[in-house]
């Protein structure tokens, strides 16, 4: 991929080259839509830093503009037209609310390329592109399997979509091979970031005898409350061992400045086509943070073969056979679940306690 | 020890504390409308108080300054609905819901490069052999001084609003501002001092959120408890020990459906997080009935705007 990358930013540079002094002069404008603040320290401000990985590596081509703390709903329609407006040529909207927006602006400006992450709806000038968040879920899953003591595993959950049920199982599974005796507690504060709510969550989860809490929500108070009792939690999208120095294992890293770059070359090159990327550990999308120094060796061993397994495709988290809560196979022995499958999973798998909302 | 004994004792603990900013907020801004004053921007005083609190305790390493500070940046907002509602006889609701949004984005601004900052936990009290009890232990005995203040303060305004001279003057204010005026209390100066109680309570609500509850500091962390405040004003009827009660009853609500949840039981959480506003209806709907009763509670001159010439 590297070298593909370097042919490309080529093929940009003869381009820029090729067409004289009014493509230098002009800047590509690229704009970014964020659904939070850039110092949410979580998802946005990964968004943000694949943004400055892009003014870094292709500061004398492009310019960049970015709108944060916007609203999913009308207000997002109203933002993404205006960068339309103002001449941005690729514009990345980041949050999956802003699908149907994000849609319509793109069939009134043809001209303009669109990306949206963790949607599904595509057009000609629309491309979709999201992680496989799921991939780290499964080696935090052998890790905190390894860790608790107390067998139960809290973990803070966000909506009950496809993407947050499948980072349940996902990790749900992982545990259970290494530590059949443990479960999952979950609970759902309905938002994504409501740092008092997701507290509370964490408390009543230790509480309720969990060691280790597991968040799929964006703000660090959840690890704040397992560093105050003296416990273990995992990070969501960016590193947040600063907010609990002793409590936090690892944290599922959003990587997204090197698909934020291809594509932007891909632009300025003339190559850019509307497709859908899920990309996983393997494309660089996400990483785990560095481990806590408290995971013993051999864990730590199992946990980078794992990843190697998952990088190499020796390994599928959803590998069969996978039981739902009722026992019922779901996947059998000898198959994975598909794409398909994972986008649409709507089952806890065994392990996990408590009833998924419909 | 009963499988439900062990689930009470955490809810109970947790029930208080995410009851305090309630009740902190809720009391001050009764002793707003007491004086006839209807004050909307509880958030935007309490969002100041949280972001200006945070701030000075990560600078300075106290959370008692950062209290202080808060009260202080609560009284400043109040001051200026003061100012413009009874100085300048703005529309008390206009003004309100302004503050509110006022204060947001200005806690949002002055609070931008301190989102994400750790700080340290207030600590706890422990009272050996006390906090250990069962059940009840942590919940009465293990909580930060702050819980303590603000039950507290429940007697201190009952006493102060019913017991004393200037708390039945504050009421006659609040009843019939006119008579007041005639008997030679300066009702905006009084409503004033209530505005400004009102700002520091909230000012506090807001801090034990930034400081305490979650330390640290993210925009809009409020996240709505100051309408909750104001909600629970009405539902205890205009008395302090029933926002006490209903601080409780709100708090526990919120705690309850999340630990209902880790337990496995199936109940659809966004109808346990309704209650609460379910409650307040109701409350409403059965005060309403009996049109003497609100008489006796709610301040007859609440909301309106008192000219001393007309």
């Amino acid at each position: 991929m590297g070298k593909a990358l370097l042919g490309l930013a080529g093929a940009a540079v003869a381009l820029a080259v090729g067409a004289g002094g009014a493509v230098a002069q002009d800047k590509l404008k690229v704009g970014f839509v964020y659904v939070g603040p850039i110092s949410d320290h979580g998802y946005s401000y990964q968004h943000d830093q694949g943004r400055l990985q892009l003014e870094k590596e292709l500061g004398d081509k492009v310019t960049t503009t970015y709108v944060e703390n916007v609203p999913e709903g009308a207000d997002a329609e109203r933002v993404i037209d205006q960068l339309a407006a103002q001449g941005h040529k690729l514009i990345f909207t980041t949050s999956f609310g802003f699908m149907n927006p994000t849609l319509k602006v793109a069939q009134r400006y043809p001209d303009v390329k669109f990306e949206h992450a963790t949607g599904y709806k595509r057009s000609a000038n629309l491309a979709t592109y999201s992680a496989r968040f799921y991939e780290g879920r499964t080696i935090v899953g052998e890790i905190v399997g390894k860790m608790t003591k107390s067998n139960v595993i809290g973990y803070v959950a966000s909506f009950p979509i496809p993407e947050v049920v499948s980072g349940i199982n996902a990790m749900t599974l992982a545990m259970r091979k290494v530590n059949p005796k443990a479960e999952v507690r979950v609970v759902w504060v309905n938002s994504w970031y409501d740092p008092p709510k997701e507290a509370e969550a964490a408390k009543a989860l230790l509480d309720q005898g969990a060691d280790v809490i597991v968040q799929h929500t964006d703000s660090p108070a959840p690890i704040q409350a397992a560093e105050e009792r003296g416990l273990w939690a995992v990070g969501q999208s960016s590193d947040m061992t600063r907010f609990g120095p002793k409590a936090h294992l690892t944290a599922i890293v959003d990587d997204w400045g090197g698909y934020y770059v291809d594509r932007t070359k891909k632009v300025l090159a003339g190559g850019w086509k509307s497709e859908d990327t899920w990309g996983g550990i393997k494309d660089g999308m996400l990483h785990l943070a560095p481990y806590n120094p408290a995971i013993p060796a051999d864990v730590v061993a199992m946990a980078d073969k794992t990843k190697a397994d998952i990088v190499s495709g020796a390994r599928h988290p959803f590998a069969g056979p996978i039981k739902d809560q009722s026992g019922k196979e779901v996947i059998p022995a000898g198959k994975h679940a598909t794409d398909e499958q994972i986008l649409k999973m709507d089952y806890f798998v065994e392990g996990v306690v408590g009833k998924l909302p419909k | 020890m009963s499988e439900f004994a062990v689930f009470l004792g955490p809810v109970l603990a947790a029930m208080l504390t995410a009851a305090t900013p309630l009740l902190f907020a809720a009391l001050g801004e009764l002793v707003v409308e007491k004086s006839g004053v209807l004050n909307l921007g509880v958030e935007g005083m309490m969002l100041a108080g949280a972001v200006i609190g945070f701030m000075v305790a990560a600078s300075t390493g106290s959370s008692t300054l950062g209290f202080i500070a808060a009260a202080v940046a609560g009284l400043v907002m109040g001051a200026l609905f003061g100012v413009l509602t009874l100085g300048l006889l703005a529309n008390q609701v206009a003004t309100g819901l302004a503050l509110t949004l006022f204060g947001v984005g200005l806690s949002a601004l002055v609070g931008q490069g301190w989102v994400g900052r750790p700080i340290a936990d207030v600590p706890e009290l422990r009272i050996p052999g006390l906090t250990d009890l069962p059940v009840i232990g942590p919940a009465l005995f293990g909580q930060d001084a702050l819980v303590y203040l603000g039950l507290a303060m429940v007697p201190a305004v009952h006493w102060f609003l019913f017991s004393t001279r200037a708390g039945l003057v504050l009421r006659a204010v609040g009843e019939n501002h006119a008579a007041a005026h005639a008997l030679g209390y300066k009702v905006a100066r009084i409503r004033f001092l209530a505005v400004l109680f009102g700002g520091a309570m909230s000012g506090i609500a807001g801090a034990y959120l930034s400081l305490d509850y979650t330390p640290m500091w993210a925009e809009n962390m409020t996240a709505g408890r100051g309408w909750i405040a104001l909600a629970l004003v009405v539902f205890a009827t205009w008395k302090p020990g029933r926002v006490l009660l209903g601080a409780w009853l709100f708090g526990g609500v919120t705690i309850a459906q999340l630990h209902v949840q880790g337990h496995g039981f199936a109940v659809p959480a966004q109808l346990l997080s309704m209650l609460p506003y379910l409650a307040t209806i109701l409350v409403l709907v059965a005060i309403s009935r009996d049109v003497a009763r609100i008489r006796l509670n709610a301040p007859a001159c609440l909301g309106k705007v008192f000219h001393p010439d007309g």
